[in-house]
Formats: C-alpha cells, sequence, structure tokens
C-alpha cells in the first residue's frame, strides 16, 4: 500500500484565506476583548505519519471540530514510513502503519504501545484483529503477518510478541480490507476466477503486479498454488528454495512478456487500467471504483483462492511517551474509533476497525451496500459527493462477511526479506 | 584590498613584509573557507558515511557498526557461479551503460544542433533567452504526471497507435512504444537535453565570430568551419553537457522505473529496492559501486578534454 488515494495538498490560496483569517481574528480579539483568545494558544497539535490511505482532510477537519485536536499529515509511501520511524523517532508523534512492518518497527524500540484499558472502543474491534476470525465465528486464512500474531506485546517497553492477548497493544486497529485482481470485463469477456489467470499467457502483455517486492512475490505465490505447482507451508513467510521457486516463475512470465507494467502509486494503477493498457492486475478497492466512476467497466473479481489481506492501525513515537501529547494521542485514537471516521473509510470502501459505531453513522442503504453485499436502495456517493454506484448496484465480492471470510494471506515481511530483496533484483535484471 | 597589501613599498622591514604576505594568504583562505565548509559538510562528510557504512553489517531493521563486506558480496553474488551467463550486477549495469550510451548520443547530436541554432542563427540576445528557456518545459510537471501524459500519446490506445493504424501502415497497435527502452530512452533524451544544450551553447556563444569569417575567408566549406572551428572550440561544452547527462543518467532510477514500467534494471533501481528494504549498508555498498563506475566514465572524459585549460 502506497500512495493509495489522493495526496492531501493545500493550496496557497487557502493558506493564505487561513493567514488572513486567523491575523483578523487576534487583532479581533486584541480590540475588542481584552481576554487573550486561549484556544488558539493552547491548540493542541499531533504530527501524524502515514501513508495517503487514511489521510483525509475531511477527518483531520471532523476531528478539529470534535476534539480541539489539529492534526498534521506528514504523507510518505509504506517504505518511507518504515524508514522514518527507524531513523527520525522525533520527527511524529502519532504514526498510522501497516501491521506488516511491526516485524522492523518493534525491534527497533522507537514505537510506543498503547494501553487497551484507554481505548473506549477495545472490546468493539472486530474479532479479525483479535483473534482471526469474523463476528460470526468464523476463522480466517492466516499466512502472512497477520494482525493478530503482532497485535500484542509481553510488556510496555518490551520488544517480543506475545501469542496471548495482553493490555500492551503495537498498532490500535483502524482499517483494513482484502485485496484481490481487478480485472477489465469489458476486454477479457469471459469470466474469471482464478489468481492463475494472471499469468495466463492469454494476457500477455496486458497483465501487472504492485511494485513492492514483498507484496508482488505473494500475488505470485497466489498463481503458482492456483496452478497446482506447488503448496506453501506459508506464503507470507517462504523459505529460500520457496523464493526461488516462484521467483521462477515470475521471471518466465516476465521474459515472454506478460507484465505491461508494475504500478507502485494509486493513480498509476487507476490509469493502467483505464487507457486499457491492462486489463487483469492486482489493484486496491477504490481504485477500482474510481475507473468505474469514469464510465470504464472495472471488476473488483473474487477468486476462488482467496484475498490478500491488509490491515493497519494507530501507535505512537517513543518521544510521545510520558509528556501531554500521550493524553491527546489517546483522545484521538478513541475519535477516530467513535464512528465518524469508521464510517468515512468504510464509504470508500475499506473497512472500519469497530463495526458497530461506524455502523450508526452510517445509512442503512449504504451500509446494505458497503458491508451486507445487498443491492443500494439509491445511489451511492463517494465521501466527497461524487456518484460511485447507481441504485440497484451490489459490491464486487458481496458481503463483509464474503470478503474478509475468504482471506488467505496477508501482507508480509518474510523472515528471508534479505534474501527476497536480492532475488527481485535479479528479477528486474532478467 | 589584495593589491594594497601585496604592492610592495620601500623601506618596509622584513618582518612587516612577512606579516603582510600570511594576512593576505589567511584573507584569500577566509574568501575560499565559506564554500570549503559547504563542500566539506554536504559532499564530504556524507560521502566518507556512506563509505564507512557500505563496510557495516545489518539486520531487518538497523545497520550494526561492525565490519562486513556483506554489502558487496551479496552485490556480486554469483557472478561467478553463473559464468558464462552474466550475474545479476553484471547485467543490470549493462543494461544502464547501454541507456547511458544511448542518452548520451542521442542528447549530444540534438543539444549540439539546438544550441548551434541558439548560437548562430539567432540574432536578438532576447530571443536567445526566450527560446533557451523553452528548453525546460519538461521540468515543469512532476514525473508521475508526465508518465500518466505519455499513455494517451504512446499507449496501446493511444495517439500514435491510432494515427499508424488510421494511416494503414499497421494493422496491430505497436507495445514497444510505452513501458520499454525505446519510452525510456525518449523520456531521458526529451527531459535531459536541456543539460546539453546550455552549456554547449555558452562555448559557442564565446567562439569569435571573426575566426567564422577568417575561415570563410581562407576558402574553408561549412562543414570544414565546423569540424575545424566550431566543434574543437565547442569541446568544453560538449564535455560539461557530458558529464551532466552522463552522471544524471547513471544513477536515474525514477525516469527508467516510470517508462520502464519498473521492469528494466538499473544501477539506481538496485539501491532504491535495497533502501525500501531498510537495507542501508548494502545500498551504500551499491552507491559506492556506482560512484565509482560513474568517476571511471568521467575520468576518462575529462583525458579527452582538458575542461580547466579550454575554459
Amino acid at each position: 500500500m502506497t500512495d493509495r488515494s489522493k495526496t492531501t495538498t493545500i493550496s496557497r490560496r487557502s493558506l493564505l484565506k487561513g493567514a488572513a483569517g486567523a491575523a483578523s481574528l487576534a487583532a479581533g480579539s486584541g480590540t475588542l476583548l481584552s481576554a487573550p483568545y486561549v484556544h488558539a494558544a493552547d491548540a493542541k497539535v499531533l504530527r501524524y505519519l502515514g501513508t495517503a490511505v487514511n489521510e483525509g482532510d475531511e477527518i483531520s477537519k471532523k476531528c478539529l471540530a470534535d476534539t480541539g485536536i489539529k492534526i498534521e499529515y506528514i504523507t510518505a509511501t509504506t517504505d518511507d514510513v518504515t524508514k522514518r520511524v527507524i531513523t527520525q523517532p522525533n520527527s511524529f508523534d502519532v504514526l498510522d502503519t501497516e501491521y506488516f512492518s511491526l516485524k522492523k518497527l518493534v525491534p527497533s524500540g522507537n514505537i510506543f504501545p498503547l494501553d487497551a484499558k484507554k481505548i473506549k472502543e477495545f472490546d468493539n474491534i472486530t474479532p479479525v484483529f483479535t483473534k482471526g476470525e469474523l463476528p460470526n465465528g468464523k476463522k480466517i486464512g492466516g499466512q502472512g503477518t497477520a494482525p493478530w500474531k503482532v497485535l500484542y506485546l509481553d510488556g510496555a517497553n518490551s520488544k517480543t510478541f506475545s501469542a496471548t492477548p495482553t493490555e500492551y497493544i503495537t498498532l490500535i486497529p483502524t482499517v483494513y480490507n482484502a485485496d484481490t485482481l481487478g480485472i477489465r470485463p469489458d476486454l477479457i469477456k469471459r469470466p474469471i476466477s482464478s489468481w492463475a489467470e494472471l499469468l495466463n499467457p492469454e494476457f500477455k502483455g496486458k497483465a501487472s503486479i504492485l511494485n513492492i517486492p514483498s507484496i508482488g512475490i505473494m500475488d505470485a505465490a497466489m498463481v503458482v498454488e492456483a496452478t497446482g505447482q506447488y503448496k506453501y507451508a506459508d506464503k507470507g513467510n517462504m523459505t529460500k528454495a520457496e523464493i526461488d521457486l516462484t521467483m521462477k516463475t515470475l521471471t518466465e512470465a516476465k521474459k515472454a512478456g506478460q507484465f505491461r507494467a508494475f504500478w507502485k502509486d494509486f493513480n498509476e494503477s487507476v490509469n493502467l487500467m483505464a487507457s486499457g493498457e491492462t486489463v487483469i492486475q492486482s489493484m486496491w478497492s477504490p481504485a477500482v471504483t474510481k475507473v468505474r466512476s469514469m464510465g470504464i467497466a472495472c471488476t473488483f473479481q473474487p477468486l476462488k483462492e482467496g484475498y490478500r489481506s491488509w490491515a493497519s492501525g494507530f501507535c505512537v513515537s517513543k518521544a510521545v511517551a510520558g509528556g501531554p501529547k500521550l493524553d491527546w494521542a489517546y483522545e484521538f485514537v478513541n475519535w477516530y474509533l467513535s464512528g465518524w471516521a469508521g464510517a468515512y473509510l468504510n464509504r470508500q470502501g475499506y473497512y472500519s476497525a469497530v463495526l458497530s459505531t461506524a455502523k450508526a453513522n452510517m445509512t442503512a442503504d449504504e451500509w446494505g451496500y458497503w458491508m451486507e453485499g445487498k443491492p443500494a436502495a439509491s445511489d451511492i456517493k463517494a465521501p466527497d459527493g461524487t456518484l460511485l454506484e447507481k441504485a440497484g448496484a451490489v459490491r464486487d465480492g458481496g458481503s463483509y462477511d464474503d470478503r474478509m471470510g475468504a482471506v488467505a494471506c496477508w501482507n508480509a515481511v518474510m523472515d528471508e526479506n534479505d534474501y527476497m530483496v536480492r532475488k527481485w533484483n535479479e528479477f528486474i535484471a532478467a | 584590498m589584495a593589491v594594497t597589501i601585496d604592492s610592495p613599498q620601500d623601506g618596509v622591514a622584513p618582518t612587516e613584509r612577512k606579516l603582510r604576505k600570511t594576512a593576505a594568504r589567511s584573507i584569500a583562505w577566509l574568501q575560499a573557507g565559506p564554500m570549503m565548509l559547504v563542500f566539506a559538510l554536504f559532499f564530504l562528510a556524507p560521502l566518507v558515511l556512506v563509505i564507512v557504512v557500505s563496510a557495516w553489517d545489518y539486520n531487518e531493521y538497523e545497520m550494526i557498526p561492525a565490519f562486513s563486506w556483506r554489502g558487496y558480496t551479496d552485490t556480486f553474488e554469483g557472478c561467478i557461479a553463473a559464468l558464462p551467463d552474466l550475474c545479476t550486477i553484471l547485467k543490470t549495469y549493462l543494461k544502464t551503460l547501454k541507456l547511458c550510451l544511448l542518452t548520451w548520443s542521442l542528447t549530444l547530436l540534438i543539444g549540439f544542433w539546438v544550441a548551434y541554432f541558439l548560437a548562430f542563427h539567432v540574432r536578438s540576445k532576447t530571443w536567445q533567452i526566450v527560446l533557451s528557456l523553452l528548453c525546460t518545459i519538461p521540468f515543469w510537471t512532476s514525473n508521475v504526471i508526465r508518465m500518466i501524459a505519455w499513455i494517451p500519446l504512446l499507449g496501446r490506445n493511444g495517439l500514435v497507435n491510432q494515427g499508424l493504424i488510421g494511416a494503414g501502415f499497421i494493422d496491430q497497435p505497436v507495445e514497444w512504444l510505452l513501458f520499454s527502452e525505446f519510452s525510456v530512452v525518449l523520456a531521458l533524451v526529451h527531459l535531459f537535453t536541456f543539460f546539453m544544450v546550455v552549456p554547449i551553447f555558452n562555448s559557442m556563444i564565446r567562439i569569435d565570430k571573426r575566426l567564422i569569417e577568417a575561415a570563410y575567408d581562407a576558402g574553408a566549406s561549412g562543414w570544414q568551419t565546423l569540424t575545424n572551428v566550431v566543434i574543437p572550440l565547442s569541446k568544453p561544452g560538449i564535455v560539461i553537457g557530458s558529464i551532466f547527462v552522463i552522471t544524471i543518467v547513471m544513477g536515474d532510477f525514477v525516469t527508467i522505473g516510470v517508462m520502464g514500467g519498473q521492469q528494466i534494471a538499473s544501477a539506481g533501481k538496485i539501491i532504491e529496492s535495497r533502501l525500501s528494504a531498510l537495507q542501508f549498508p548494502a545500498a551504500a555498498a551499491n552507491a559506492v559501486i556506482l560512484l565509482g563506475v560513474t568517476i571511471l566514465i568521467i575520468s576518462a572524459l575529462t583525458r579527452i578534454v582538458d575542461v580547466r585549460k579550454e575554459l
């Protein structure tokens, strides 16, 4: 997950307007009222480091209005977020990152676990995170860095994950989704039901994968299993021999000209698909929605081997521990899970960690479309009001239970990561 | 100021003269000092750090300050075992050098003629400035936008393919127009010709026009004037432009990545994927190797033309 959606930009104009407003406000408070403007002086500011996925302007605005906490976004790609935590732990307060990067972040000692007891909705967090099962009790796939394997720590300053629940939480869950292949049904003109189709020579020069080695190799592993070549013990933690086998499959496909391009940016994936450069590629739910909102047929195709899932959450920098910012961080996380933000995420096609509060902030029709797999009773709109789906549409893959229930593996960092990166460079050079 | 200090005066004691000399010297050091400091802080120190780190060990999340050749040995992994095939690093450098050579020769060819036109055919200084500023247009957009902008032109359903099909030259869209070595070189030339134009133009504008008149008067043909007068006198510009283009292309991973569909290897890309995986020592080792290769190329170039002498 890199630049998952548009990056936040502040126009010079809005900045000037804001500055002018603040100046006149300050001047006004000085002349009309002799009392100082306490609220502005005590502004609670949190520097929020994360990818663009959850960094919506609307979220920070709503948060400021509800809690008085001003969120300053620091936007980076997944890799750069990790790099920043390791090298500049003082440059942020709140961290929003994916569970798979915890294998690198926790041993570095630069992040501070939050206390589950101080999170109001913690007990209402979906069991997908805490137990690896759906709310209805169905177990889901746990290959790779599944969140419940790295959710708990042994103690506040521990660097080891706990297999049993403790109160020390590495990342307070916020958002997750199940990823699969996006396809152009109008150009493929036949049903697609297996990951094997990604490397089917029929789509020579028209396929694409994500240009993140650890995720690209898992997509390839899904293909290898789907074609019956090999069954992995854990696709998210391969042995050297398994890495060799998987990269060999990818290399053969690359040499045969299977891939049009690898994408790294949300908009790249949208453009490849919309322009017809690719007809089948690994994709994210909102990217598929965006292609479709351009009037181009695109399906987030459910496949019989299941989904590759990802999840992210909040923690804070070690530097925040003990200061007032820690309290603000708890206040912010509690606000985040209280429903408004969850509904916002759900409306983009992601899933909120606390379902009950998100549901309370959505209409029955929205909930039915995004979460229950029901046909939309009226037009479905994005958080910014643009039309996403006309009435009668059904979400690809169906309900939450159908989609999350079919998760096969989770984005991961392997033990043999170093070897894998070398093999990836070899694959690019092949 | 230097003149007053250095000017010899009669009847000055030798000790005083010595003092004045040291003062002059220290002023020279003071004048060069700020630049030296900036150079040392922001160039030499980081470079030394990179070299030091390249010989460190590392794990999943941190660098370990213990001596290790791992970054280097991993890089050349399989180079002997794979013989007679090329190993990853050699293949990568071969590909990078190929792209570099293609880009260099094309930017030189195009850049030379653009500079020639600007220097000898455009008379007014204002127009020379306006036209050379036009060469910066490719830099007005970001890389991602540029990549997206190429799709409607060179893509499978792009303008070029539609035009060729419409004209009846081809039946099926041509695939190699985009996400190929062709598109990489096209984008690099499109971007970096500017770096050739400016120094060559700068050399050409200084050529004494009387030399060209003299060549004409002596009966030289246009071609002879070009090869015997213009090109030799433009050499410093050509070498400086070449240094710009070669160093940029050797280290480039963004344009090659974006235009090559992330499927074309480059020396910079190896460094990038190592950095992304937090393997800093391995990335540093690759950076040192790249630096070495680039210095070799540049020193070979400056051996051909002594830029300092020519300037």
